[in-house]
C-alpha cells in the first residue's frame, strides 16, 4: 500500500473524509473515490451504481465500491440528482483502480446549492486529516 | 461431531488465562436476578437401555410416515429416498463437515455445494443458485427483502394469498419489525392468484406467487411477469414441490427474477416438517443482492479447477451488519442431499417420477370424484388438489389415520375458513392404486 506522501491528491478536486473527490465543472459537479480509497480497497471488481434522476443529499449513500476485499458505500459529498452515471464501470470497474480522477470518475450530479462545495476539503486540509 | 467435555483440568486452565478463580466468579458479570439458584429439577439417571426403553416409548406417541399411507402434501411431501443417499450423506466427511470458509481443506464439500448450485439453476432456468436457506419459506421472505432493497421507495411486498400459509407468516414476521408490509392478494373462484388486484397497489417492491400454488394449481407466471413489468417491480415466484419442474416449464423461462423454493423433495425426510431446504435462485443482474452462500469455480496456481466460497464481501463475517442478509448458516447436509439425489434419478428419472405424480394424482382426484367428493376446481395441477367432502368426512378422516393407518388429505379451513369440508390431497409416486382404491371405498 502506498506511503501517505506518495498519494495521488490533485490541487483541483475537493475531498470528502470518506476518501470520495469532487470536481465543480461548469454547474455540473463530478464525483469518485480518491487515490487512497482505490489503493487501500485493493482490485476493484464491481461499483454498484444509482440511477440517473436519482437524488440525494449530501453524506446520503449512492453506491458501493467491491473489492476483493470489502464493499464499501459510497457517500454524497454534496446534495443533488444524479446527471450521469460512469457506464463503462460495469464492465471495466477495474477504471477506478488505474484511474480513479478521469476514467474511474464514478458519477455526475446537478448540485442543488452550489456552496456546499466550498465545504469540502482542499488537499491541504485532507492531507492534513489523514496524517491525523 | 465429536462431544467433548471439559475436564476439571481443561477449566481450570481456561480460568487461568481470564484470570479468574472459580465458574461463579467467571460469570459475576451476569446479574444475580438472572442465575438459578436451584438444582435443576432433573429425575435420577436412567440406565442406556432404560434411556432407550423411554425415548422408544417417547417416540411411538408420534406418528410417523413410515407404515402410513399419506395423501398429504402441503409443504412436505412422502417421496421416495433412494438407499444410496442415506448411505452417502451419513458419511463423516459430509455429516460433520463445517462451513468450509478454509478452501485449501474443503474441496470436497465445495465441489459438491457448486454441483448442487448448478444443478438448481438447471432445474430452474435461473442464472444463479445461493447454497442454500432453511426453507422455502426463509428464502421467500430473503426475497421479499431483496426487492425491497432495490426498491427503496416501496415499502410493501404483495403476496398471493396461495402461498402457503406458513410462508405468509414468515413473510410478515420479516417485514413487520423492519417497518415494511405484506399485502396479501386474494384469489379468484378459479383457484388462481386475482393478478387484478395487483394492478390498483401502489408502493409496491414485488409480486410473490407460489407455482404449484397451495391449492395444487399452476399458475399463469407468464401474466404474473407481465403484471410484475407493467408495475416495474421484482417479479418472486415460490414453490413446494421441487418435483414439478421435471414436468413443469421453469420459472426462468417466465422471466422470474428471484425464486424461492423447498427442496425438501429432493431426497431429504419429513422429519416433522424440518429441516427443509431452502432454494433461492436469481438473475445474474441481482448476484451481487442474494444472500447466502455461494461457491464459484477458479484455476488454482497449478491451472486446475478449484472450489471456493465467492462473493463473500455480502455476508455477515465480512461485512457486518451491512450484511445482505444475516442467514450465514447453510443447509450444507440437505443440500448436499439434494445435489446427490439429483444426481441419482437424472434428467431422465425425474421426469419419469413427476410424470408418475401427476398421473397418481389425476388417477386419485378421479376415483374421489366417482366417490362422492366434489372436485372444487377445475385447474392443471401437479400432484395436489382440492376436494369438498361430505359431511361426515372429518370423523371419517380421524377414523382412517387410526385404522387404515392412511392421511386422507389436508383439512383447508383452519387455513382459509371460508372452506369448510374442503380437503387438499396429494398423490406421490409412492402410493399405490390399491391405496387409492380404499380411500375412495372409505370415502364413498
Amino acid at each position: 500500500m502506498k506511503e501517505i506522501n506518495d498519494l495521488n491528491l490533485p490541487e483541483d478536486v475537493k475531498y470528502t473524509k470518506d476518501h470520495e473527490w469532487a470536481k465543480s465543472e461548469e454547474g455540473i459537479v463530478t464525483i469518485g473515490i480518491n487515490d487512497y480509497a482505490q489503493d487501500q480497497l485493493g482490485e476493484i471488481v464491481f461499483v454498484e451504481l444509482p440511477e440517473v434522476g436519482d437524488t440525494f443529499s449530501a453524506e446520503d449513500e449512492f453506491g458501493s465500491v467491491e473489492s476483493v476485499k470489502a464493499v464499501s458505500e459510497l457517500y454524497m459529498p454534496i446534495s443533488g440528482e444524479v446527471a450521469a452515471v460512469n457506464e463503462n464501470l460495469e464492465d471495466a470497474p477495474e477504471l477506478v483502480n488505474e484511474d480513479c480522477y478521469q476514467g474511474g470518475w464514478i458519477i455526475k450530479v446537478k448540485p442543488s446549492d452550489n456552496a456546499e462545495m466550498n465545504a469540502l476539503m482542499d488537499k491541504a486540509a485532507y492531507l492534513e486529516m489523514l496524517k491525523g | 461431531m465429536r462431544y467433548l467435555p471439559h475436564t476439571q483440568e481443561d477449566i481450570k486452565e481456561m480460568l487461568a488465562v481470564t484470570g479468574r478463580t472459580s465458574l461463579e466468579d467467571l460469570f459475576d458479570t451476569i446479574p444475580d436476578a438472572l442465575k438459578t439458584k436451584t438444582d435443576l429439577n432433573l429425575p435420577d439417571p436412567l440406565t442406556e437401555w432404560d434411556l432407550n426403553d423411554h425415548m422408544e416409548k417417547l417416540a411411538s406417541d408420534n406418528i410417523a410416515c413410515k407404515g402410513y399411507t399419506c395423501f398429504i402434501g402441503a409443504g412436505s411431501y412422502d417421496h421416495h429416498i433412494p438407499a444410496i443417499i442415506p448411505y452417502l450423506v451419513s458419511r463423516s466427511e459430509f455429516a460433520t463437515a463445517y462451513t468450509p470458509y478454509q478452501p485449501e481443506v474443503s474441496q470436497g464439500t465445495l465441489q459438491g455445494i457448486y454441483e448442487f448450485q448448478t444443478m438448481v439453476t438447471d432445474l430452474l432456468g435461473m442464472d444463479i443458485a445461493t447454497a442454500s436457506h432453511y426453507d422455502c419459506g426463509t428464502a421467500l421472505a430473503e426475497c421479499a427483502l431483496i426487492a425491497l432493497r432495490k426498491n427503496k421507495k416501496a415499502d410493501k411486498i404483495a403476496v398471493s394469498d396461495l402461498v402457503h400459509p406458513s410462508h405468509r407468516q414468515i413473510i410478515d414476521t420479516y417485514l413487520k419489525p423492519a417497518g415494511f408490509e405484506m399485502v396479501t392478494i386474494g384469489h379468484t373462484k378459479e383457484g388462481l392468484t386475482d393478478l387484478s388486484a395487483v394492478e390498483a397497489l401502489d408502493g409496491i417492491a414485488g409480486l410473490a406467487v407460489q407455482s404449484p400454488n397451495f391449492f395444487g394449481h399452476i399458475e399463469d407466471l407468464a401474466a404474473c411477469k407481465k403484471v410484475a413489468e407493467s408495475k416495474k417491480i421484482l417479479f418472486i415466484t415460490s414453490f413446494t414441490e421441487a418435483l414439478a419442474w421435471g414436468l413443469l416449464k421453469n420459472p426462468g423461462a417466465f422471466g422470474a427474477d428471484l425464486v424461492a423454493g423447498e427442496g425438501q423433495s429432493l431426497g431429504i425426510a419429513k422429519t416433522f416438517g424440518g429441516p427443509g431446504l431452502g432454494l433461492l435462485a436469481g438473475t445474474a443482474k441481482l448476484m451481487r443482492d442474494l444472500p447466502g452462500r455461494l461457491v464459484g469455480r477458479t484455476k488454482d496456481t497449478n491451472g486446475e479447477d478449484g472450489y471456493v466460497l465467492t462473493l463473500s464481501t455480502r455476508e455477515q463475517h465480512i461485512r457486518r451488519e451491512k450484511a445482505s442478509s444475516n442467514i450465514c448458516s447453510n443447509n450444507g447436509l440437505n443440500a448436499m442431499t439434494a445435489a446427490m439425489y439429483l444426481s441419482t434419478i437424472g434428467k431422465i428419472g425425474i421426469r419419469e417420477i413427476a410424470r408418475l405424480n401427476h398421473d397418481k394424482a389425476v388417477y386419485l382426484k378421479s376415483v374421489l370424484t366417482a366417490a362422492g367428493c366434489e372436485p372444487v376446481f377445475d385447474q392443471p395441477f401437479f400432484n395436489e388438489f382440492v376436494m369438498k367432502a361430505p359431511k361426515n368426512f372429518k370423523q371419517k378422516r380421524t377414523e382412517l389415520i387410526n385404522r387404515h393407518c392412511m392421511f386422507a388429505g389436508l383439512d383447508l379451513e383452519p387455513f382459509y375458513p371460508q372452506l369448510t369440508d374442503h380437503y387438499l390431497f396429494c398423490a406421490t409416486e409412492k402410493v399405490t392404486r390399491e391405496q387409492m382404491d380404499q380411500l375412495a371405498k372409505e370415502v364413498a
